[in-house]
């Protein structure tokens, strides 16, 4: 019997693929006649459109056709990308349309679509499309859009609120009106994005004698991809196959469904040819949906002993021009305030704005990050005009491990009562001070102090709910050569699903991951699948592989108990072989994949289905809460404002580990989001919404030398949602980032009296901020 | 307007020509001419790295490059650094031994600059591993795995060139 794999720190079976070059990424297809697209987008954020010439560009070397809005197909000139994910709270859900004609958004919209032989004909001719535009003001700030009299997003509606809900539970005036200390302060997060290293691609081409349309696209979600090509395009669902090839890189903006997605197959089936459109960087920024972007105005109260009696307040959240993905985010971040923290009564009031800027969607931590940085920085609040300590006040406050599983009092986002099923809070916040060494840190800092070095420490705990429903399905299936493969629905964009799930299904066979082959994102392997995001993959994939791989087991045993002769409890599965338990004989898995194969006239053994496989569609009854603590510890220099993270301790439990070495990764990974966020990423825009800062010179990643090695502890409470016990992990690590990282740079600056309620914390704010001191 | 020249290279020891519109860039024509599609291209700004090569053993941004500027020069690109079909290069193992990579995508212009660096710097810091990277971007792995793997890698070069 070989090594266990599940839980084991293997390495990944995708890298060597990957190492040399030998990845397939949507823009490394080069199908026979195949031509390029580039698209005419708005360079303002808010635009009336009186006319489209586009004959310049059409009569340009190399170019064979120039779509306007006009020249859809009928039936899609007005047609609007699908409301994805309605809820009644939402009062003015626009849509975009796949190329507008009449009034343009936010700038980036697409107006026209070039198609010629080259990326470099096509995008010559587009500039060559003249567009006369009567530009209009815009909404650009949140806040602002709001405010009676502002420019409308979209001219001729009533105003700029989008959706308007609130939610909460328990008695908030006897809260408040009992508290020892109440405390008031608005919060901002500023808008962010997802910024993967490949931009967003697709590949579209049309069979005509099989009447088939095939599309890579570098998504997250091919069978959404699909679902709504289907709905929009009228076409049937058995002619569309939709593959995520090597994605390079998600973080949530490629989860949503874009117009690009619909247009390169219309147009390659129109033209009947291979369309390929690589979206550019300057496009990405532009026309890819961000996230973040919120104003809160919130209201702590407490006992005199530290203890929550109620949190309650007002937010604003940025949606852009368009709501794909409904209030998906914001409403997220609504039912995140409460956190690990008993709160006895909690109102939030949500208005959602519409402004002239690309669409906000989840962006990996999805609406957390900015609930966490409203909550944590209260909870630093209540504790500093206590008089107690950062850590205390929190563990006063955590849910008992014996409340589990806990009722909060919310619905959450899968439309299912919140209950954290699992989970050790009070372990996990321990377990984080004790490898950020908070008990030793005042010491450090005073001597820092003594040699005029600032250092300070935050620490920030979260919540998060995850492997979200309704399913992901796996197809288990031994081949006739004796190799197992695995396939699912969602895309895989660097989270090592083929070495995940391989671990799920090798032990059942008592082979080594590498007998095992995973297939990931394409909709021609699988008949359904929803798509990876939401940190959903291990929990719904994972399961559903555990359940197929068991009957594909259990089958194995079946069939060899006729070919051997043999009792069923007689037989067990080791090294990839059905034995004898006790003798010598055995079967192996590609002799019984054959024998289910079938000869013609002739009965399949022991009566069985043909075929050595296995298809499950795991259903999670509601998400699995993951939870964390993160504890950092920073140097700010008080000249130029640049802040050193000296010391990032992150606890975190995602229930059962898979392959730890995987998940130390994934928290890591999304750290560095975090930080982007907490110190760095800033996406400028005029008051008008036109963005100014449209390149990785202006809007800054997180790179090497600022990004800190993070010092991951696992803590382990399985679910009881899921067979495997795990939740998800991919998106903790950016959760409770900038709180953390925040009140680390307000500890460093105590001597200094300044208070840090946004973030990112730029350099130039540090030195503002000291200096008014 | 199109201006056409012949651009003859050498990509991981095999000769190459090729007519080429002269403001081809290096990139395109790697990914595009010679189906070398294992260079990517992050932001054709010169910022991400993810389309660094080695032009003559040097690292080059082959996004900011043409086509036509390569002429006569010898590039290695991630294809070619393996030393054969079966085997993976030092570097490209602690790659893979220490979690280096997870998307991928910008896993070539990381492998070439490190190839550089650690052959000018074959016992570095972790601080001087970092800057040396400090113009590669990666969204996925916080940069740990990369500078684990860069740091074992070093070791490994060195006893391999110990022995």
């Amino acid at each position: 019997m070989g090594a266990k794999m599940f839980g084991a720190r293997v390495p990944r079976l995708e890298d060597p693929r990957l190492l040399t070059g030998r990845g397939s990424y949507t823009d490394d297809f080069h199908l026979h006649g195949m031509l390029e697209a580039a698209f005419v987008r708005s360079p303002h954020s808010h635009a009336k459109i009186r006319a489209i010439d586009k004959s310049a560009a059409l009569a340009h070397s190399g170019v064979v056709a120039v779509y306007t809005a006009q020249d859809l197909p009928t039936h899609l000139r007005d047609q609007t990308v699908p409301f994805q994910v309605p809820n009644p709270a939402i009062s003015q859900p626009f849509q975009q349309r796949l190329l507008e004609d009449r009034e343009v958004c936010f700038a980036g919209e697409p107006i026209a679509l070039v198609v010629a032989e080259s990326r470099y004909a096509a995008e010559d001719a587009a500039t060559l499309v003249e567009v006369d535009y009567e530009i209009l003001p815009g909404a650009s700030d949140a806040k602002e859009a709001l405010a009676e009299g502002a420019p409308l997003c979209h001219a001729g509606s009533p105003n700029n609120e989008g959706a308007k809900y609130t939610v909460g539970y328990g008695d908030l005036d006897a809260a408040f009106s009992g508290a020892h200390l109440v405390h008031r302060e608005e919060f901002w997060i500023h808008r962010g994005g997802g910024f993967a290293i490949e931009n967003r691609a697709v590949v579209a081409e049309y069979d005509e004698l099989r009447d088939m349309v095939t599309i890579w696209s570098a998504t997250q979600s091919p069978f959404l991809v699909k679902q709504n090509v289907v709905d929009m395009l009228g076409w049937e669902s058995d002619r569309v196959r939709v593959i995520a090839p090597d994605v390079g890189g998600g973080f949530g903006p490629k989860t949503v469904y874009y117009v690009e997605e619909a247009l390169i197959p219309v147009v390659a089936k129109e033209l009947g040819r291979p369309v390929k459109w690589i979206e550019d960087r300057r496009e990405n920024f532009l026309a890819t949906n961000m996230e973040r972007d919120q104003y809160w105005d919130m209201e702590i109260a407490v006992d005199a002993d530290g203890k929550l009696r109620g949190v309650r307040g007002r937010m604003i959240h940025d949606t852009g021009a368009y709501m794909p993905w409904g209030i998906i985010s914001p409403y997220i971040s609504a039912t995140t305030v409460p956190g690990p923290y008993v709160l006895p009564a909690y109102k939030l009031e949500t208005r959602v704005a519409l402004t002239n800027k690309v669409a906000v969607t989840p962006v990996r931590g999805a609406g957390r990050p900015q609930a966490v940085f409203a909550m944590e920085r209260l909870m630093d609040r209540a504790a500093e005009k206590l008089g107690m300590d950062r850590a205390e006040i929190r563990r006063r406050n955590l849910i008992p491990t014996e409340e589990m599983p806990y009722s909060l009092g919310l619905i959450f986002r899968d439309g299912k009562p919140m209950t954290y099923d699992s989970g050790d809070y009070p372990k996990c916040q321990a377990e984080a001070l004790r490898i950020g060494d908070y008990d030793g840190f005042r010491a450090r800092q005073e001597a820092a102090r003594a040699e005029g070095r600032n250092i300070g420490i935050g620490i920030a705990n979260y919540v998060e709910g995850t492997g979200l429903g309704p399913f992901e399905g796996a197809t288990v299936r031994v081949q006739p050569s004796g190799r197992i493969c695995v396939y699912t629905g969602g895309g895989d964009s660097g989270q090592g699903h083929w070495t995940t799930l391989a671990q799920v299904c090798a032990d059942k066979f008592g082979v080594d991951i590498s007998e095992v082959d995973v297939q990931t994102g394409d909709t021609g392997t699988i008949a359904s699948g929803v798509g990876t995001f939401a940190s959903r993959i291990a929990v719904n994939a994972g399961s559903s592989v555990h359940l197929a791989a068991n009957e594909v087991r259990e089958k194995a045993i079946k069939v060899a108990s006729h070919l051997l002769e043999a009792a069923e409890e007689d037989l067990d599965i080791e090294d990839g072989r059905v034995v004898v338990k006790g003798t010598d004989q055995s079967v192996g898995l590609a002799e019984i994949a054959r024998a289910v194969q079938g000869m013609p006239g002739f009965s399949l053994p022991g009566g069985v289905e043909p075929g050595l496989e296995a298809t499950h569609y795991f259903s999670p009854s509601q998400s699995s809460y993951c939870n964390g603590t993160a504890v950092v510890e920073v140097e700010v220099d008080i000249e130029t404002g640049h802040v050193e993270i000296l010391n990032y301790a992150m606890a975190h439990d995602s229930g059962t580990l898979i392959n730890p070495f995987v998940v130390d990764g994934q928290v890591q990974g999304a750290v560095a989001h975090g930080v982007g966020n907490s110190l760095l990423e800033w996406m400028h825009y005029d008051d008008n919404a036109n963005p100014v800062s449209a390149t990785f010179a202006e809007y800054l990643l997180p790179s090497a030398p600022e990004t800190p090695n993070v010092d991951v502890v696992h803590v382990e409470s399985p679910t009881p949602i899921n067979p495997l016990g795990v939740k998800g992990a991919g998106e903790g690590g950016t959760i409770p980032s900038a709180a953390a990282i925040a009140a680390a740079i307000e500890d460093a600056l105590s001597p200094f009296e300044v208070e840090i309620s946004g973030a990112p914390v730029t350099p130039d704010m540090i030195v503002g901020k000291i200096r008014a001191a | 307007m199109s201006d056409r020249r012949t651009v003859s290279v050498t990509v991981n020891g095999q000769s190459y020509e090729r007519e080429v519109e002269t403001r081809l860039t290096l990139a395109d024509f790697l990914r595009h001419e010679l189906l070398l599609t294992g260079t990517h291209v992050g932001c054709e700004h010169g910022v991400c790295g993810a389309c660094t090569i080695l032009l003559d053993g040097i690292t080059a941004r082959s996004c900011l490059m043409l086509a036509v500027q390569a002429n006569g020069h010898e590039i290695t690109t991630i294809e070619g650094i393996a030393p054969n079909e079966d085997e993976l290069h030092p570097l490209q193992q602690a790659f893979q031994d220490n979690h280096g990579l997870q998307c991928g995508f910008c896993t070539p212009g990381m492998l070439t600059t490190l190839l550089e660096f650690l052959r000018d710097n074959p016992d570095p810091t972790e601080r001087e591993v970092r800057e040396a990277i400090s113009g590669n971007l990666c969204r996925c792995t916080g940069y740990q795995g990369i500078v684990n793997a860069a740091l074992d890698a070093a070791k490994r070069l060195q006893a391999q060139s110990g022995d």
